[in-house]
Order: structure tokens, then sequence, then C-alpha cells
């Protein structure tokens, strides 16, 4: 005999017999384990249907030689099949251990139902709960947003209080250790449109627009829209965690009883340092991704160096800087707004911290294309 | 004379609770919750889990409102206080969280030291001092410098007693004080509590399902019945015990026994 077979296990049966009229005795055998094989339910419903006479169901379970949930998720399956067919379960022939545990579920079975009896909602009734909840929470931002600018205005007033060491590493934070990403982005975006742009405008041989190309686009546009979206993934998803963390421990909770505002004290902050660090971190953005294109069309596409920064130069003028500067301020408090907004509002678990993080991050970027067009439209009914 | 004043000369309980009902939307959790706090006494709002004690809390606190009723300190309607009168009141209420809520980006020293910083005109050197002292009283000395994450769950709580000590308070609350504490920690609080308002006449309102620690350090207390949804006996808890007629009274302060 091999060794796989001595280590096999019989797998767990089900015999039937009548031992008397309207009794349906019930053989279990073998072993009723996770993960081995067992019988379904669904041969003992077959049984009870083809017999109308049962009445009452019996158990043996002196071959049954190890059991554990298999056997009692089999057990409530047949429970609730004898329940609804209004036959009579016995469980005498149980297992001590196994007719205990069903007691106790079952009861706890009982205890849900209870719960479960709430009629569903219908369709309707959903389509009006979600409507109200989007209302209830676009009150609610518009609430936090009249909040944290009359905390913003407390501050010019030079009455708000928050500690200069939390703003110093606050800047810190979303300034200066955003550089590296923001250096990889910005070169790759400023190398991607170089690099498209050249092998369009080659074909009409003005490859040598393409550094008014690069300039324009980077600094009306990309500078600013791709530092708010790494700004957004980056520092707006660390906000929401770190204050619905924070809603999460009870530490606004202690602000708030402490008579502490934790607008002034947590999110005032955070609007300051984004507020002064987006326009600079746009800026070197519009510098390295400039030199990315720069890279690219002269080592690869050879136009002279010369020729390249005098198009660059006469391309870039104050407007269109301006404009990149100034959207990224925009931008910087829509990050900020929608990172804290959605920290402060987080649930009270572990997982509602991720969701939190998740729906700034969504409803962040949403802001930032918005108000993005919105510039777009503005600037040509300008036409600046 | 204030007011305020006047009403205390006047006897007015130190904190009255009025018909108040507590709500999540259309989910009541507790209704027409009516009691009184003496000045200097130690009542426990006690409970099984679920049943509302922290939402009282909370309601109490100022951190969410009532759907019912009044809260009243020094004979002070809360909830129809202006804000700023709110938080003038909350000057004078100390909390201790169920997990601490020490501010987890600041030293223990900080921690205590903001409310002094907010509040006060104290200079640096005096704050300094006084952090000091209330970080001795909670046997915390030598840990200034620490972050919350660098210490034990006991030594958390310690810290945040302390911190909630930190402007002298009137009133002292705590939340599952021994919640997450091994006996001999659970043991210190409890005396700690008890020496607080033997020295400083502190009014504790104390949220708690530990027995032990309800009948080490209560005076008085109530009974927030999950079934009923409502409050179903007040008094001291060992009087409860052995008077109370309420199943479900004498079957939370015997551990689910059956009352004699």
């Amino acid at each position: 005999m091999s060794i796989p077979e001595i280590i096999q296990q019989p797998p767990g049966t089900i015999s039937f017999s009548t031992p008397a009229k309207n009794t349906l005795l019930i053989e279990l055998s073998g072993f009723w384990e996770i993960g081995g094989k067992s019988p379904s339910a669904k041969e003992v419903q077959d049984r009870i249907d083809a017999d109308s006479t049962i009445s009452r169901i019996i158990f043996d379970s002196g071959r049954l030689l190890s059991w554990d949930s298999t056997l009692l998720t089999f057990l409530i399956r047949i429970i609730d099949i004898c329940s609804t067919s209004g036959i009579s379960v016995e469980r005498d022939g149980l297992p001590r251990g196994v007719q205990r545990l069903l007691t106790l579920a079952c009861d706890n079975l009982d205890k849900k139902q209870v719960q479960l009896n709430v009629p569903a909602e219908s369709f309707l009734a959903r389509i009006g709960e979600g409507t109200l909840k989007i209302i209830i929470s676009s009150a609610e931002m518009l609430d936090f947003i009249g909040e944290a600018c009359s905390a913003l205005f407390r501050l010019f007033m030079a009455k708000a209080r928050f500690r200069g060491s939390d703003l110093a590493l606050i800047i810190w934070e979303c300034g200066v250790q955003a550089l590296p990403i923001v250096s990889l982005i910005s070169a790759l975006v400023g190398i991607i449109v170089a690099f498209v742009g050249v092998v369009q405008l080659r074909i009409f041989g003005a490859e040598i627009y393409i550094a008014n190309v690069v300039a324009i686009a980077m600094a009306r546009e990309m500078g600013a829209l791709m530092t708010a979206i790494i700004m957004m993934g980056r520092t707006g998803a660390a906000y929401a965690a770190q204050l619905g963390t924070m809603e999460v421990n009870e530490e606004i909770d202690a602000f708030k009883t402490l008579g502490i505002s934790p607008m002034e004290f947590l999110v005032i902050p955070r609007i300051v340092a984004l507020v002064l660090m987006m326009p600079l971190l746009c800026v070197y953005s519009d510098i390295v991704g400039i030199l990315g294109g720069a890279v690219i069309s002269i080592g690869m596409f050879d136009l002279p160096v010369n020729q390249y920064y005098d198009q660059t130069l006469n391309a870039l003028s104050i407007t269109h800087l301006s404009i990149g500067i100034i959207k990224s301020a925009v931008f910087a408090v829509l990050i900020a707004i929608s990172g804290c907004f959605y920290g402060m509002h987080c649930g009270r678990s572990a997982s509602a911290v991720g969701d939190a993080a998740t729906s700034s991050v969504v409803t962040g970027i949403v802001l930032i294309v918005l108000a993005d067009g919105i510039f777009a439209v503005i600037t040509n009914a300008f036409r600046i | 004379m204030t007011q305020t004043d006047t009403q205390i000369m006047q006897g007015d309980p130190h904190i009255r609770v009025n018909d108040v009902t507590l709500a999540y939307g259309n989910y009541v959790v507790m209704k027409d919750i009516s009691f009184s706090i003496r000045r200097g006494e130690i009542f426990v709002v006690m409970g099984g889990s679920g049943c509302g004690k922290s939402t009282l809390m909370k309601i109490m606190l100022g951190l969410m409102p009532p759907v019912k009723g009044d809260v009243f300190y020094n004979g002070v309607n809360f909830w129809e206080s202006s804000q700023n009168r709110r938080n003038k009141i909350l000057e004078n209420v100390g909390i201790l969280y169920q997990k601490g809520a020490l501010w987890s980006s600041m030293t223990l020293a900080e921690n205590v030291a903001l409310p002094l910083e907010e509040h006060t005109n104290l200079s640096t050197a005096q704050i300094r001092e006084i952090v000091s002292f209330k970080l001795s009283l909670v046997g915390l000395t030598g840990f200034e410098e620490f972050y919350p994450s660098e210490l034990s769950g006991g030594m958390i709580k310690r810290a945040a007693l302390g911190r909630a000590m930190a402007l002298d308070p009137d009133i002292l609350f705590f939340d599952e004080p021994s919640a997450g504490l091994d006996p001999v920690s659970a043991r210190v609080l409890d005396d700690l509590i008890l020496e607080l308002r033997e020295s400083l006449q502190t009014t504790v309102v104390v949220i708690s399902h530990d027995l032990e620690s309800i009948f080490a350090i209560a005076d008085n207390s109530i009974f927030l019945d999950l079934e009923t949804r409502t409050m179903t006996a007040t008094g001291n808890p060992r009087a409860l015990l052995s008077k109370s007629r309420d199943t479900n009274v004498c079957s939370f302060l015997t551990r689910g026994k059956p009352c004699s």
C-alpha cells in the first residue's frame, strides 16, 4: 500500500433508511472536514421531495469519524429545508458538540432574521436617497468652504491661531519633498511634447518652432496642470489620510473640546502652504519641462542650441507665465480644500481613511480639470 | 456677580441633563434622559456596548447636538449659548478620550502645552513648568519629549489625562478609562481619578461598562438600557446592586447572573 493511500481519509457520506413510518434516518459517516468531499444538502431535499409521507428526520452519527463547519453548514441547510416543509428535525443522534453549536447558530440566525425583515427599499427610494446624499454632501462642502474663508479672513486679520512650526513642516513636505517627482514628470512631459511636436513640424520644415510649442505648452498649461495632478495624488491624498486618521483617533474632537478651531489649526496651514508652494513648483516644472524639450530637440533632432534658446525666450511672455502661475494658485486651493474636506468628514474606521483619500483624489482631479477648462474659456474670451 | 455665580450660590447642580434624546438620523439611540451631577461627585454613565454612552458624552461636550432636550453647566443652557460661550464653558472641562486622542504629531510636552498656549497669556517658561508638573502628576516625568507613538497604552491614557488637566478644569470627562488597559494600569487610573477628586474637588463624569472600576470609584450613576432605549436606573451602583428590581440593571451589575 502506498503512503498516499494510507493517509487518505474516507470522505463524508450519507445514507438514508426509514426505520419507522414517516421517519427518515440519515446516517452520517466518514470525515466531514473543510477541503474534503462531502454530500450536498440537495440529496436530502431530493429524498424528501420523493417521499411526501416523511414528517420527521433523525440522525445516526455512529460512523462519523471527524467533523467541522462542513457538517454544521450541511445540517443548518437541512434544518432550513425541513422548516419550510414542516418536517421536524431531531438532533439527538448527532454528536453533543454539534448539537450545542447548532442551538447557538440557530438562535443567532433567528435574531438575524429579525433584522433582515426590514422591508427592502425600492429602486426609486434608493435614487432619492442617493440624490439627497449628494445634496447633503454638496451643502457640507459649501459649509466647509465658508468656514475656510472665514478662517482665512481671520488669518489676514492676524487672528487665526496655528503653530508656525507646523506651517514650516507642511511647507517642507509639500514643497521641497515634492521636487523629485515634479522634476521627473515635468521633464518627461517636456520630452513627450517636444517629440510629438517636432515630428509634425518637420513635415513643414518648421522644426525650430518646437521651442515655441514646448515653452508655451509648459508655461500656460502643462506646468500648472501636471504639478496640480501630482500634488493632488501626493499631497491632497496625504492631507485626507492625515486628517482622516486624526478623526478616527478622536484627535479632531480633542481640538474642538479644547476650544481650538481645527479649521484654523489644521486646515489653514495646509491651504497656505500649498498656495505658497504650488506657484513655485509650477515655475520649477515649467523650467524642467522646457529643458526636457530642449534635450530632445537639440540632442535627437540636431536643432542649434542658440536658435532654440532665442526661440524659447521669444515665445515666453509674462502673460503665459502669469496664466500658469495664477492657475497653480487656484489649483492649490482646490487640492487643499478637497484633501482637508474629505479628511475632516472621514468616518471612524480604518477603511474610512482609505475612502477619504480616494474620494479626495477623484474629486480634486475633477475640480482641477474643470477649473482648467474654465480658465481656457476665460482666457479665450479675453483673448489673453 | 455673574449669572453663573448667582446660580451656583442658589445650589444648582454642576451639570444637569434635561430630557435629552440621542439619535443618528431617524434612528433613536436613547430617549428622555434626565439627571443631575453634583459638584465634586464621581458620576458614572453605565450601560452595555452600543447603548449610546459615548453619544451622550458627545452631546454633553458639544460635539453633537441633541435631537431634543438641554444640557446645563452651572445653570447655563449649553446648547442655547453662542459658540464663544460654549468654548468658554468647555475651557472648564477636561476630557480623556477612549484612545487618549493625543495629537500624534506633537510630543507629550507640546500636547499638554497647547491648551495653555491657546487659552492663557503665560510665558513659555511658565508653561514649561506647568507641563512638567502635570506630567509628574500622572507619573510621566522625563517623558516630555516622547511622541505618543513611543508610549504604551497606559502611558498614553495618563498623558492624555495630563493634557485634560492642563487648564485645571472643574469637570473631567473620562470615556471608558479602563478600555484596553491591563488590570494594574486600570487600577492606577482609577486611583488617579479618586485622588483628583479628593485633592481638587473636581467633578468627574465617567463613561464605563467596567464593573470593577464602576464599583471602585462611583458615587452616583445612571444606567442606560439598550432594550428600552432609555435611562432605567439612577443611584449609587452598590445601592442599585442590592435594591434595583430592574432585570437589565441587575443583569448588568452582576455580569448576567440572575437577580436575587
